[in-house]
């Protein structure tokens, strides 16, 4: 390799008479030389460091540490109010009662808080979970009698894990198996709209009473809008082909898990979300720390308060193309309110958003055709619609 | 050895299917590693839950990606 050194300098980029490929070829030779070396380096280094953090893998060693967490965890989540009013205070050296200091320790405060709650229900879920697989879901809704299976749906949707993107092959693969199709979609609203991140961010930001009405309606709306769409007797208006496969199977031979790794499930379920939605969480709270700071009292409490009926309609429609997750319409959700606006129009706003989107349409396209998919657009648009009316009407 | 990687595309889709496809490499087996997005295929495979991984015909696990470990325990390593 020494004698290659002075090739070094050429510029290989450049043509060169004097045997281009050569020097070109050394000093391709030498970088992937050295990038080789680097990586074996950095593998040896990332396989060090996870041998010291890589967690235990015996069930009391992963109990202890789960324990040591919830312990961490606790202390934290009881200094939040004040290190962030230290932070705003002493650090930003900004006044508590402006507009600005209200905002930033706003943000400093609920940021913080919202992750950490989200990461301790997001374990508790996907330890839960564990016991829930989509196969077994299936095998408790088949054959059940109508009413009885709608009602179990919804409830099951909160459990069992779902991906909106697993929607559709969900979709076929319960019908194939006998369940209804209301069952079918009681199951399919019920699942992506009351999940444990929607409630655990209306419970941090806006109390237990919300996050309890959230998930109640929800519930309500996917049981009754399943309902009514199996009452309607729409069968023939999903596509054909999904009708023809009979989609049996779904047994796989995965082996019962063990409590460790339940646990471990719990925590790659806490990884993977918060990985996935803090952006979101942040992206939010900082919007609602603007409007907490700078938008004054009962500003939306014309065009979104009670007495603008018009409103919940206008939310609906409005939310319903709008695709975003839990994570990010809640932290609005909380600021629209406190400006003013009534809870039921942002109630309806929330679920529209959450449960109805345009690329959920476009996938679900592929299995309903333009009736079904219209009906159950309608169903639980107007499912919704009631649910903000009932809340304007008696809070 | 025949794998097939069921998903429409979404974020775990794909991490199942480099898992998959890394794991293969690793193990020095031979098997071809294909990518399923079609829903009617998904079907009759009786696969529901995406992300799936089927080898050979049999479904190894579905819903979920699967680890490193588990994959190569499939390959016979």
């Amino acid at each position: 390799m020494k004698e290659l050194k002075p090739l070094g300098s050429l510029d290989a980029d450049k043509p060169c008479s004097c045997q281009p490929k050569t020097v070109r070829e050394a000093r391709e030779m030498l970088r992937a030389q050295r990038e080789k070396n680097r990586q074996a380096q950095a593998e040896a280094r990332a396989q060090r460091v996870a041998e010291v953090l890589a967690p235990p893998s015996s069930l009391p060693g992963k109990l202890g540490l789960t324990f040591a967490a919830l312990v961490i965890w606790w202390n934290l989540y009881q200094m939040l109010p004040g290190i962030a009013r230290f932070a705003t205070q002493n650090l930003l050296g900004l006044d508590l009662t402006s507009h600005l200091g209200a905002s930033v320790e706003f943000f400093l405060y609920d940021t913080p808080k919202v992750l950490l709650l989200l990461a301790l229900v997001v374990f508790g879920v996907g330890v839960l979970r564990s016991f829930f697989t989509p196969e077994r879901t299936r095998r408790l809704l088949a054959g059940k009698s109508e009413a009885f299976g709608n009602v179990l749906a919804a409830l099951l949707g909160i459990v069992t894990p779902f991906c909106s993107c697993s929607a559709v092959p969900l979709f076929i693969g319960f019908l194939g198996a006998g369940v209804p199709l209301g069952v079918t979609f009681s199951f399919l609203i019920s699942a992506p709209m009351v999940n444990e991140i929607a409630v655990v961010l209306l419970y941090s930001l806006l109390g237990w009473k919300v996050a309890a009405i959230y998930m109640g309606t929800g519930l309500a709306v996917a049981m009754v809008c399943g309902f009514v769409i199996g009452r309607l007797k729409l069968e023939r208006h999903v596509e054909d082909w999904v009708l023809a496969v009979r989609a049996g199977g779904g047994e796989t031979d995965q082996p019962e898990l063990t409590w460790a790794e339940r646990l471990d499930a719990g925590a790659v379920a806490a990884r993977d979300i918060l990985g996935k939605v803090w952006p979101w969480v942040v992206a939010g709270i900082a919007v609602g720390a603007g409007i907490h700071g700078y938008v004054p009292e009962g500003f939306l409490a014309s065009i979104m308060g009670r007495e603008a009926w018009w409103s919940v309609p206008a939310a609906v429609v409005i939310g319903i193309p709008m695709y975003s997750n839990a994570a990010g319409i809640v932290p609005v959700v909380h600021a629209l309110l406190e400006k003013g606006a009534a809870l039921g129009t942002v109630l309806a706003f929330m679920m529209a958003v959450i449960a109805l989107s345009l690329p959920e349409m476009v996938i679900l396209r592929k299995v309903l055709k333009p009736k079904l998919l219209a009906v159950f657009v309608g169903v639980v648009g107007l499912g919704i619609l009631l649910v903000g009316f009932l809340f304007n009407a008696i809070m | 050895m025949e794998i097939k990687v069921l998903g429409p595309g979404c974020p775990k889709c794909h991490e199942a299917e480099k898992l998959v496809r890394e794991a293969v490499a690793e193990a020095g087996v031979p098997a071809q590693v294909t990518k399923v997005s079609d829903f009617k295929e998904m079907a009759m495979l009786g696969v529901f839950a995406t992300p799936a991984v089927v080898v050979d015909g049999v479904v190894k696990c579905s819903g979920k990606v699967p680890s490193k470990k588990e994959i190569l325990a499939w390959l016979g390593k």
